[in-house]
């Protein structure tokens, strides 16, 4: 009876459509077969979580006062236990690290996205029409990347202000000529594909063409490029914080509070800035492994 | 060769009477994330010294995989999992990492398909030729290895050696690094040398000219071969004996001569029923390709592994699980089949159900075009060119093209790479706009018009097939989204109930499941997907179709398969097919009208039996003289082209195809473009040569009869 359902529109297990999310999923699990991209990929969630979750994770307030200089494992007078300790303004480490892992976290995906939504669009618009779009766009992105990137922030934050909307304006402004490039590279491949042809031919616009036949088929390279992309927002979200630059006080900032207490350091309170250090490098890493895993997995087969 | 080369390596042939290779009962497994997957089963193969047996089969029967055994080189997750291969009379599986390293390249050489990624870009041709002698012969001079690579060089027929030594691979045609790659294959001597479809990347012209230096090699050198291809017409001419192999297992063996003209099994038969041959006609004896599908590896039937597609099947015989034996059909020439049944089989009176059509009626004009020309132009930016004020070249990709094509009528445009058949399919559908001349559709005038200015009558009133399966589909988007947006874009209908019916009816069209719709297009074969190209150009009823090369990226029973179905529908709806080719075979089959191209110009056009009959363009006639036929009963003249297509950007002044003419009569050749000679009812030939001249010409293709004349293999209409 086979044909007989093929014939008649009944849908065999095997041929019904696969929902968006169930897709995800499915490539997600495949991540498991690269032990590396398993550990990213726990550091990453783990890390989310905490974000989502911060007010139900975190013993106290990130501003309140308990006691000053506490080393790790101590309990206070009041009761209260220290897991990572207290800063010299008597605020639990452990405590600000979670709050600050929310803004870290929030800051960078957002920052990225619209970094990518930039990016992608110029990507596009620079491999698909070629000539002087191409030219002018490709102008503009080697004028930005020839900046240090650094000087670049430092340039706009101090002229707009410290905000969360700056250092999101600055990412964008930074990273969107670096992924244009890439998206250019892909398109300009994609673009001389038969599918893309037969779009032509039947006469659809160009933007339709950009985005719904081409951006699809690039999604591979750019999901791994992402990864990457987040581990470097984290990185600068940091650096800006440390260098005074992040948000402003009393909200915690992992660059900031290494930047506070990094002359306490040398005074044996070396708790201080370690922890937020190695959250910094831990999230990183995270992005990072998860990349290599993707990229691993995406090469198999 | 030389004297080192003997003391060097002792043992360079095998004691007389002994095989240079003996494959037995050899099985190759792949194991990948799903598991184990055969690949081949139960191969065997014995090479005796100096002879030529051809493997063939479609893609995915295991015939490269073979290949890869007997180098033992089986990648990371491959493995020989039965049989033994023995080479000189020893097991290979028993030689050290070293002993195979030092008989790769030196006892066995392969020679691979594409002759680019064989050679390092990076290197002078003489210096990676250099180091054959350097590795394979201790105490060899650099001066005397450099000198061998010249002499190799010559050997294999390149023109000017030492300019080709201190080239680079990119500086070189395709067809001469392939030569170069056969070159250093043979400066270690090999006792055995695989080739891997050598000739598969080349154009025809070119292919006839390294077939011809394979051939000699074997004469010459005395060197066994082994060579691999799809195409069975190849087989003929380079082999003495052939293996014919179906979904990892030899199904038929014995000398060339035996299996071509009395193959016993079902599939070896029906391989030969899907090649356009010269007697196959479309509408009165068209070709018959194998119903049903390759089984997947890990999903093949029990017993014969071509039982579900063959109309001889028995149950409780052919489905045998404990597999198919090998039988012998003739003793003294090794002819073996792995079919039970065959001698049951009545091939004499076997007529499968295959329809005869009466041929299309063609109709009024439906395309006019005339002097149509193309030209791209280069722009020179370097300060020399500044300086010289030459700042711009043009590469003249079409020069008055003028043809038409009428309703019903399928025309094809036929010629080697380069030749500007592509670039006109552009201008056609409006993604290049014509430099000169005039395109008339259905009596609008579009060469002008790009794509984004035509109207959408216009643009739905002519579609495209395209070439390459795997990129004709969008693989993000499923069959259906593809073709349902074709169907709303030209306005077919926008009712979802109608735009599904119309869904389904095109994938009924095109003989596919209608839940097909639902797939994505890495869910289906190369067929497969070039079917749903076909159901989406039809979708909005266009009057014309252009199909570029729409079957040559296919296996030849799936090609069969969807050349029919191309015809069908054109019957079906009066649809007027411009197809375009490489392949003088397919088109000599399916096409009415011919448009023979080179260098951008049109050298010959006419109906189909004119254009493959005499009067022949000089180029025509040496096309078709390349052609490999898969019939024993054809003889062929040989012709073979001198030298390689010029540079597009440098095309020759006259006659563009003056520079390998064999039949070219002067100077007037190079300088002066040649007259259109009318030879009647449309058949056009642009040459200097009289038309009576070329009408004396003796036909390419003939037909031997049993008796030993000959005569021309064209069928009186």
């Amino acid at each position: 009876m086979t044909d007989a359902s093929n014939t008649d529109g009944t849908v065999a297990a095997s041929d019904r459509p696969k929902g968006t999310m169930e897709q995800i999923i499915g490539s997600f699990l495949l991540l498991k077969e690269s032990p590396v991209g398993v550990i990213g990929m726990a550091l990453v969630v783990f890390f989310v979580f905490v974000a989502i979750f911060a007010p139900l994770l975190a013993p106290y307030r990130y501003d309140a006062f308990l006691e000053p200089f506490a080393a790790p494992m101590t309990t206070t007078a009041n009761g209260e236990f220290l897991l990572l300790g207290a800063d010299q303004k008597g605020r639990d480490i452990f405590s600000r690290l979670i709050y600050g892992t929310q803004r870290v976290v929030f800051y960078a995906s957002v920052a990225t996205f619209s970094a990518y939504v930039v990016g992608i669009l110029m990507g596009l618009a620079a491999g698909y029409f070629r000539g002087w779009v191409d030219e002018l766009l490709s102008f503009l992105a080697n004028v930005i990347l020839s900046f240090p990137v650094m000087v670049l922030f430092v340039l706009i934050i101090t002229t707009a202000g410290a905000s969360g909307l700056t250092i999101v304006f600055a990412v964008v402004f930074a990273s969107a000529p670096g992924i244009m490039r890439i998206v250019r590279g892909l398109t300009l491949d994609i673009a001389t594909r038969d599918y893309i042809a037969a779009a032509q031919t039947r006469g659809e616009n160009p933007w339709y063409i950009m985005l719904v036949e081409l951006l699809p088929n690039a999604r591979g390279p750019l999901i791994v490029e992402a990864c990457l992309r987040m581990g470097y927002t984290t990185i600068t979200i940091g650096a800006l914080g440390f260098l005074g630059l992040g948000l402003p006080p009393p909200f915690p900032d992992w660059g900031g509070m290494i930047n506070e207490t990094r002359s306490l350091a040398m005074g044996g309170f070396w708790w201080m800035p370690f922890f937020p250090a190695l959250a910094v490098s831990l999230l990183v890493l995270g992005f990072n492994l998860l990349a290599d895993g993707l990229r691993e997995v995406s090469l198999r087969d | 060769m030389s004297d080192t080369l003997q003391q060097a390596e002792p043992v360079k042939a095998p004691p007389k009477g002994e095989a240079v290779l003996e494959i037995k009962d050899l099985s190759i497994s792949y194991f990948i994330r799903a598991g184990e997957v055969p690949a081949v089963k139960d191969f065997n193969l014995t090479l005796m010294p100096g002879e030529a047996v051809g493997i063939v089969g479609e893609s995915g029967c295991g015939k490269s995989t073979v290949a890869m055994a007997i180098m033992q080189y089986m990648g990371g997750n491959g493995g020989i999992v039965g049989g033994s291969i023995k080479f000189m009379g020893r097991d290979m599986a028993q030689m050290s990492t070293e002993e195979l390293r030092q008989l790769r390249g030196s006892d066995i050489a392969m020679i691979y398909q594409e002759p680019m990624s064989a050679l390092n870009p990076s290197m002078l041709i003489g210096k990676q030729l250099m180091e054959v002698p350097l590795f394979h012969e201790p105490g060899i001079s650099e001066d005397d290895a450099w000198r061998r690579a010249e002499e190799m060089l010559a050997k294999v027929k390149l023109p000017d050696p030492a300019r080709v030594m201190n080239a680079f691979p990119h500086q070189i045609s395709g067809g001469q690094q392939q030569r170069v790659v056969i070159a250093m294959a043979l400066l270690s001597n090999p006792t055995l040398l695989l080739l891997d479809e050598p000739t598969t990347a080349l154009d025809v012209t070119v292919e006839a000219g390294i077939v011809k230096l394979i051939k000699e090699i074997s004469e010459e050198f005395g060197t066994s071969m082994i060579y691999i291809s799809h195409n069975m017409g190849l087989i003929l001419e380079t082999c003495d004996r052939v293996c014919v192999m179906y979904s990892g297992v030899a199904v038929e063996t014995g000398t060339v001569k035996e299996v071509f003209d009395m193959m016993r099994h079902p599939y070896t038969r029906g391989l030969f029923g899907s090649i356009p041959l010269p007697t196959a006609d479309k509408n009165a004896n068209p070709l018959v390709p194998i119903r049903g599908q390759l089984p997947l590896p890990y999903n093949r039937p029990e017993g014969c592994y071509f039982g579900p597609r063959c109309d001889f099947f028995e149950a409780g015989r052919c489905d045998d699980p404990k597999g198919i034996p090998w039988l012998t059909v003739d003793e003294a020439s090794g002819h073996a089949v792995r079919c039970v049944r065959w001698t049951e089989i009545d091939w004499d009176n076997y007529s499968p159900d295959i329809e005869q059509h009466p041929p299309n009626e063609p109709g009024d004009e439906v395309l006019h075009v005339e002097n149509m020309r193309k030209y791209f132009e280069i722009r020179d930016s370097s300060i020399k060119a500044l300086l010289t004020g030459k700042k711009s070249r043009w590469v003249k990709a079409n020069e008055s093209i003028s043809f038409s094509a009428r309703k019903r009528e399928t025309v094809a445009i036929v010629g080697e790479s380069g030749c500007g058949k592509s670039t006109f399919a552009k201008v056609l559908m409006g993604l290049e706009t014509s430099t000169d001349g005039k395109i008339v559709y259905n009596g609008e005038e579009i060469s002008q018009l790009p794509v984004t200015r035509r109207t959408p009558k216009q643009i739905s009133s002519l579609q495209m097939v395209f070439q390459n399966p795997n990129e004709t589909l969008n693989p993000s988007h499923t069959v259906g989204g593809q073709i349902t947006r074709v169907i709303r874009k030209f306005g077919v209908t926008q009712n979802e109930e109608e735009v599904n019916k119309r869904l389904d009816e095109l994938l009924d069209l095109v003989k596919l499941p209608r839940a097909f719709k639902y797939r994505k297009p890495r869910q289906l074969s190369g067929g497969q997907k070039q079917r749903i190209g076909i159901a989406r150009a039809f979708a909005g009823y266009p009057p014309m179709v252009i199909a570029d090369e729409p079957v040559s990226a296919l296996d030849v029973s799936v090609q069969a398969a969807v050349t029919g179905l191309l015809m069908d529908i054109q019957r079906q709806y009066d649809t007027t097919l411009l197809f375009i080719s490489h392949d003088l075979s397919v088109v000599r089959y399916l096409s009415d009208r011919v448009v023979v191209m080179y260098l951008g110009m049109i050298m010959e056009q006419g109906n189909v039996e004119e254009v493959y009959a005499p009067p022949y363009h000089p180029y025509t006639e040496a096309l078709l003289s390349a052609v490999p036929i898969a019939d024993t009963s054809i003889e062929k003249r040989e012709i073979v082209l001198e030298g390689n297509l010029p540079s597009v950007l440098n095309p020759p002044k006259g006659c563009p195809f003056s520079t390998r003419c064999p039949r070219k009569i002067g100077s007037i050749c190079d300088d002066e473009r040649p007259p259109f000679r009318d030879a009647g009812n449309g058949h056009v030939i642009t040459c200097h040569i009289e038309l009576e001249e070329l009408s004396k010409v003796a036909p390419v293709i003939v037909t031997k009869n049993p008796g030993g004349d000959a005569t021309a293999p064209e069928p009186a209409e």
